[in-house]
């Protein structure tokens, strides 16, 4: 039998530890929570002072000059956005209803590894790649090129979105439609994706908030524009391009205008991830993001 | 084709049997053979098999894009690599005008900045995650794991604008001159605290992983099973002791391979870095010297470099990159997947 003195300091001193690390583990929480907190209180307190109806409708003017905005960057975004859900969308849903209706052996495993591979490219080394594969070909910079970029980068994620959900849709909602005679692609189609719709917009959505806020990849394809652009084949501004080149600026104006440009694009961002949360907590996707 | 096919698809077949109506009476009797193959329609098979390729060939540009860029990549930096061969890794000179060209000083910089990064993020994403798994309040839950989610949505450009704003100032007011005081003695803390240099870009770093790795860890925790917690307890161990060794221990595969893929976002990193880590191509010790890293030379440089060899530099400066962050992620996943294998977070991997 230990003594009793002997235990009692050994209990005193556990109890010590396990608060300890009780407390240790809540001031890591405080600490993670504490930077978010500061990051949108500065975004909000520097940006909305700079934010106007002017700043969301007009072109940016020359140094110097009064007024001016983000318009047009705002608008080559939508539009370089608009291309890369184009092509995203669309190639990522089929490699997800491949691999989860056909998908069987060592191609599907290929895919979902080479998915990965594309996940963990750094967004950097994609514009590389985008600059040598269109713009080399082009000649020149265009939203094509920088739509083209972000629209690669949202394959994985909605690949992976569709297939997880297509397999979670029972089998015998497929039974039921084949035994009644509906052809397979169409059963896939309405039956099966359809049914796992949710999810996957849930996918989309993800993917949308995940290249809203990428900057690298278009420094070498859409490059920027301090002017309107609707031309495909042209240099364009994108949101996130223009708050990177008035951040580093010298100018306050221009510093200004970066905060309510973030302001704008944080609000984008996580407005469409609050959407998905609600939407996942419902109980109908739970678990899904 | 054939028997391959066969084999991929059959989940598929099964119903296919389905399909084909019941012999009721004489007449359709007749008919059974062909209607057999036809009960589809000779069309309809047509556009199955058209579907499934569409289907196939979505998947099979997704290799196709990555071997692209692969190929481009490697394309693009062959005048580099010809030039330099793998003395381009050790050599630190970076002289466009010489046209001699060496990564030393960017792996260092990308290096340094990202275990900066990691030794900030490690205790606090961990200690996160615990807090959140295993002590906090049902309803408090949610709301953490929330919270440490929306710092992984926020871009990276809107991280550089803040730290070059807030974070800088602080640092070169407060941290520096205190941490100069105090452990100036290591050599790591030494010289102008100009706020701006690898510090910073650590720091800024570190914010960013945090929420991969605590929300990797979180889902690492939740897998390990609840009678290691409860066997744990029934013994006796106070709170702490449960999770260290019910939960932590079984875990140390899974959360080290949270950390590699912390490691692998902050090594690829490029915004926030480049617009707070001075881009001096230099190798210093003290971490309040300005730096460098492979992500930040590119997006500054790669613009305006004039020649082709300084192109070809660039470039295989990125294949560098990419090499290291694939080889990185590879090694996470395996790890993570090691432990989480067969839960449901992780069904495709089946």
């Amino acid at each position: 039998m230990p003594n009793s003195t002997f235990t009692k300091i050994l209990g005193w001193k556990r109890a010590v530890v396990d608060h300890m690390a009780t407390a240790g583990a809540v001031l890591a929480a405080v600490l993670v929570i504490a930077p978010l907190l500061a990051i949108f209180i500065y975004l909000v307190a520097r940006g909305a002072g700079a934010l106007s109806w002017a700043f969301l409708t007009h072109a940016p003017k020359p140094v110097g000059e009064v007024g001016g905005g983000m318009g047009n960057a705002i608008a080559g975004s939508a539009l370089i956005l608009g291309i890369s859900c184009l092509i995203g969308v669309p190639l990522g849903i089929g490699s997800g209803i491949y691999l989860a209706e056909y998908g069987r052996g060592k191609l599907a495993i290929l895919v979902r590894f080479i998915a990965d591979v594309l996940n963990g490219v750094p967004s950097i080394v994609m514009g590389m790649a985008v600059y040598a594969l269109v713009v080399l070909q082009q000649k020149h910079f265009s939203a094509l090129a920088g739509g083209f970029a972000l629209g690669i980068m949202m394959i994985p994620t909605v690949t992976r979105a569709t297939e997880e959900m297509l397999l979670m849709v029972p089998r015998s909602i497929r039974e039921a439609a084949l035994g009644l005679g509906v052809a397979e692609w169409r059963t896939v189609l309405s039956v099966t994706l359809r049914t796992a719709l949710p999810g996957v917009i849930t996918g989309i959505m993800l993917a949308f908030a995940r290249v809203a806020g990428e900057t690298a990849p278009l420094l070498f394809t859409a490059f920027g524009n301090q002017f309107w652009n609707w031309n495909l084949n042209q240099p364009t501004a994108a949101l996130p391009l223009q708050i990177y080149t008035y951040a580093i600026s010298p100018y306050d104006e221009w510093h200004q205008q970066a905060w309510a440009g973030a302001l704008v694009l944080i609000v984008t961002i996580v407005g469409t991830v609050a959407v998905v949360r609600l939407v996942t907590n419902r109980g109908v996707m739970k678990g899904t993001s | 084709m054939g028997s391959s096919t066969a084999n991929r698809t059959d989940m598929l077949r099964v119903p296919k049997k389905a399909m084909d109506p019941p012999p009721q009476s004489a007449s359709q009797a007749i008919e059974f053979p062909r209607v057999k193959r036809g009960a589809v329609g000779p069309g309809l098979r047509i556009a199955d098999r058209a579907f499934r390729y569409a289907m196939l060939g979505c998947a099979l540009s997704v290799l196709a894009i990555v071997a692209f860029i692969l190929l481009e990549l490697i394309l693009q930096s062959r005048l580099s690599l010809h030039a330099f061969g793998w003395n381009f890794f050790v050599h630190q000179a970076w002289d466009p005008v010489a046209g001699d060209f060496g990564a030393l000083p960017f792996i260092y910089g990308t290096l340094v900045s990202s275990l900066v990064a990691l030794a900030i993020s490690v205790p606090l994403a961990l200690g996160l995650a615990v807090y959140i798994t295993e002590m906090c309040p049902p309803w408090l839950r949610g709301i953490l794991a929330f919270t440490s989610d929306l710092l992984a949505a926020i871009p990276s450009v809107i991280y550089g604008l803040w730290a070059i704003f807030v974070l800088v100032p602080i640092l070169r007011n407060y941290v520096e001159p205190w941490l100069a005081t105090t452990m100036g003695w290591t050599g790591l803390f030494t010289g102008a605290p100009y706020g701006i240099g690898m510090l910073a870009a650590g720091v800024i770093l570190s914010i960013m992983v945090i929420p991969i790795i605590s929300s990797i860890t979180r889902e690492v925790l939740t897998a390990v099973p609840r009678q290691q917690r409860e066997a744990a307890l029934a013994l006796g161990a106070t709170r702490w002791e449960m999770i260290r060794i019910g939960v932590l221990r079984n875990a140390r595969a899974g959360i080290m391979g949270a950390i590699i893929l912390g490691l692998g976002r902050a090594l690829g990193e490029t915004m926030a870095v480049t617009m707070v880590i001075g881009n001096r191509p230099e190798i210093a010790k003290s971490l309040f010297a300005p730096g460098y890293t492979m992500a930040s030379v590119i997006a500054n440089e790669f613009t305006e470099a004039t020649g082709d060899l300084y192109l070809s530099a660039l470039v295989e400066i990125g294949l560098a990159l990419l090499i290291l962050t694939l080889v990185v992620n590879a090694l996470a996943r395996i790890l993570v997947w090691s432990v989480t294998r067969g839960m449901p977070a992780s069904t495709h991997a089946q």
